[in-house]
């Protein structure tokens, strides 16, 4: 890896890790002194950058690249991204499928903190959210920026930066939760250090994507591109706004954020609200659009159907998050105008869903024989599903109902699984072999079996919570002949019992098929025979795949 | 249109500025105007601020992630009403940096737990919640009786609060340690914390050790004044208000 590095870039690379060092030194010694759970992350920063540090030095040596890389992309990081995002995976859904069973055997504990479901339920959102997705994010879009622009990203170390830094921030997060190290802000948990250092790391990942754009020979910018970008910028502006606070002291973890109440409910959930749809649906749009065509090998359906999809996502989106705060102490004309705009989303959301299935035109013998272009081709069809559930659940009193029961959950999943998942899982098959410059992935009948497993564990999964969640709901509101509440809370939860053990043996499902892939990806990558130099992934793209004319 | 956008896309930094434009718009129209309105939060001379140990408990429910599995969000529904209490108001939540309103209800509301209990009824149900519900799927926190609770840097953390808005007095950071031991305290001179606080501070020793303040005694003494802040709730003009919004 450090010998695709220039010398000055590996003298770089050095420089930022003893300054990275030095500030995990100083961390763990302010924090030190006052016991504060801070000065475990000082170690973790110590620890994370010497090791990485050891790694620099290991291949300082070796000589370095000729200026022959110029004339290739740079796919190191690409390759390095998808493996961290594999193994996030694991981790994430692993969590998750244990915070489950949690719910159903609740002594299934040690009575330690840090494994109790309170602190274990982020750790599983994260990890799946921001290390699973996050990593596939940044490989898919290092891959795709330089062939649609089919330009070389302008340095070799700042895409290093910008993937080993984003998970010294996934690894601050999660450990963190463990510790008990938390903001209670859904989705964006870590405190304020971990916050700051993600901007640093962002604002590089945002100037990397620029700088290769304004090297490339396409005069147009892909639709790919835009989805990314849209996804680098809002994340950048949402993670900020959403995570302004005051720490209680820089020598310690704890901070309080700078508002309250209301305002505060508003801010997370405008936040939340395009965490789903800039970091989970815009970032994913952008694999849909390129991975999806090339695999199926035609041209995007329709240019104007991008166009339309693109910038309605990006204003509508927008105004939505308020249907998460229905009949609470929020202002109702803000309750309103987010149900109106989460309604009105459904449009562009099926626009970008039917020009992917549509794209598919003449391509659908290749769905049938193709199980990576099905992982595309359900991955769309779960995301006109979950669009449609997602403004249907906005309106208010069907919100009503499904708010603070599984039902959310059962949503959520829908798009995680079926949608944010398999578009990954599809585009890493397609990508890991080109990257590699295999022939094929290792073994298709894997890929078969692992696309069964994930589609067989998100229904069961989606199922079993869309009938916990109702029959929640119901239960809640249900009232006797004598004009009383006919249900007391524990009635509703012993109901639940059922659906949390299947739900728990729906994610064990998913989680198996990740696993069936994880081995099929390291066994492709072991496999040798490599093929020649121009494999398909490098192939000039098809001129179909630019904008019509 | 199409022309136009033909054009833009074969511009990277304007098409990055036109997304910027684009997606500011409904956030600075929906947020913006909270801070301005002013009926948006019901206003309430009366209310009072966490006393220290209340807050150094609300730092526990944050820090275990209670927030993940119950809500502190009575919505304006008959059956949550009838069930919980009077729907939650704005301004309860006022000095709330973060609010804890939820998002799921894997465990009942406690927007109004407060007083709903005794605190011996909350200590056994923290430290093994099947002693008290049989069929409850919440974890035990038997670790929070353990505990001491850690009072040495809650001057910081008042300061802090101060500095978000919390009306804390320069008094009460100066005895935030001392305040926050003689709440979970009632044989020693609590007459300072009364002072501070109001005559309506719950002092007990809520974890039933009398040995030493824990983490447990936080917590319960955070539980027992959510819903209590604030009496908007059961001011008339104010639910008419927030009827009116």
């Amino acid at each position: 890896m450090v010998s695709g590095l220039t010398i000055n870039e590996r003298q770089g690379a050095i420089v930022i890790l003893v300054l990275l060092a030095v500030i995990g030194t100083v961390m763990a010694a302010a924090a030190g002194r006052t016991g504060d759970p801070m000065s475990v992350h000082g170690f973790i920063v110590l620890l994370f950058s010497l090791a990485v540090l050891a790694a620099v030095f290991w291949g300082y040596y070796t000589p370095a690249p000729d200026e022959g890389r110029l004339k290739s992309y740079y796919d190191d990081p690409s390759k390095a991204g998808i493996i961290l995002a594999m193994i996030w995976a694991v981790i994430g859904m692993f969590v998750g499928d244990w915070v489950a069973w949690l719910l159903a055997y609740p002594d299934l504990t040690f009575d330690a903190a840090w494994s109790s479901f309170g602190r274990l339920r982020p750790v599983h959102t994260t990890g799946v959210i921001f290390g699973f997705g996050g990593n596939a994010l940044i490989a898919t879009s290092f891959h795709v920026m330089q062939r649609t622009s089919r330009a070389r990203m302008p340095d070799q170390l700042s895409p290093w930066f910008v993937l080993i830094g984003y998970n010294l921030f996934c690894i601050l997060a999660v450990s963190g939760y463990l510790l008990g190290i938390t903001q209670s802000r859904e989705y964006a948990e870590p405190e304020w250090y971990a916050d700051i250092w993600l901007v640093i790391v962002w604002v590089t990942y945002l100037v990397l994507y620029l700088r290769t754009l304004a090297r490339r020979k396409e005069p147009h910018i892909y639709v790919a591109n835009w989805y990314y970008l849209a996804f680098i910028l809002v994340v950048a502006m949402l993670h900020i706004v959403n995570n302004l606070a005051v720490p209680v002291s820089y020598a310690g973890a704890k901070s309080y954020s700078l508002f309250s109440g209301v305002q505060d409910a508003m801010t997370e959930w405008w936040y939340g609200h395009n965490a789903v749809a800039f970091f989970l649906t815009a970032g994913f749009l952008a694999m849909l659009y390129y991975y999806l065509p090339k695999r199926a090998e035609r041209p995007i359906y329709s240019y104007r159907m991008s166009i339309v999809g693109f910038w309605g996502i990006t204003f509508f989106y927008m105004w939505a998050g308020s249907h998460h705060l229905h009949y609470t102490a929020l202002p109702q004309w803000v309750q309103t105008l987010g149900m109106t705009f989460s309604a009105m989303l459904l449009i562009p959301s099926w626009i970008a869903a039917a020009n992917a299935l549509l794209t598919l035109n003449g391509a659908w013998h290749k769905v049938r024989d193709d199980a990576t272009l099905r992982f595309m081709m359900m991955a769309a069809v779960f995301y006109g599903l979950t669009t449609f559930e997602g403004s249907f659940m906005a309106i208010r009193p069907v919100n009503s109902l499904s708010h603070y029961t599984d039902w959310t959950i059962g949503h959520v999943h829908a798009g995680a699984l079926g949608w944010v998942a398999l578009i990954t899982f599809g585009s890493i098959y397609a990508l890991v072999p080109w990257l590699w410059k295999r022939e094929r992935m290792y073994s298709l009948k894997l890929v078969e079996a692992h696309f069964w497993l994930a589609l067989a564990g998100t229904l069961v999964y989606v199922f079993a919570m869309w009938n916990s969640g109702v029959i929640q709901g119901l239960m809640w509101r249900t009232y006797n002949e004598s004009g009383t509440l006919a249900y007391s809370f524990v009635d509703s939860m012993i109901a639940m019992h059922p659906y949390y053990i299947t739900r728990a043996i729906g994610g064990l499902l998913f989680l198996a098929g990740a696993l069936i892939g994880c081995y099929n990806i390291w066994m492709t990558i072991r496999r040798p025979a490599p093929v020649a130099e121009s494999a398909r992934g490098d192939a000039p793209l098809p001129a179909a795949l630019q904008p019509a004319e | 249109m199409l022309r136009t956008h033909y054009r833009l896309e074969r511009k990277s930094v304007l098409f990055a500025l036109a997304i910027v434009v684009v997606a500011s718009i409904g956030g600075i129209i929906e947020i913006a105007p909270l801070f301005t309105i002013g009926g948006t939060v019901e206003t309430d001379p009366d209310m009072r601020v966490y006393t220290p140990l209340e807050l150094a408990g609300r730092n526990i429910y944050i820090r275990e992630g209670c927030y993940a599995c119950h809500s502190q969000m009575i919505r304006t529904l008959q059956d949550e009403v009838e069930r919980y209490g009077h729907y939650s108001l704005a301004v309860e939540s006022k000095y709330d940096h973060p609010m804890l309103w939820g998002s799921k209800r894997t465990g009942p509301d406690l927007a109004r737990v407060g007083g709903k209990y005794s605190d011996h009824w909350h200590t056994e149900h923290l430290n093994n919640p099947r002693d008290v519900v049989p069929q409850s799927v919440m974890p035990a926190y038997s670790w929070l009786l353990r505990d001491e609770l850690k009072v040495s840097d809650l001057s910081a953390h008042l300061k802090a609060q101060r500095a978000v808005g919390v009306p804390y007095t320069d008094d009460m950071i100066a005895n935030a340690p001392a305040d926050a031991v003689a709440q979970a305290s009632p044989d020693d001179d609590t007459e300072g914390l009364t002072k501070r606080y109001g005559k309506a501070t719950q002092i007990r020793d809520f974890d039933g050790n009398k040995q030493s303040v824990s983490e447990m005694d936080a917590l319960v003494a955070y539980l027992q004044i959510l819903g209590k802040l604030s009496g908007a709730a059961h001011a008339p003009q104010a639910a008419q208000k927030t009827a009116g919004n």
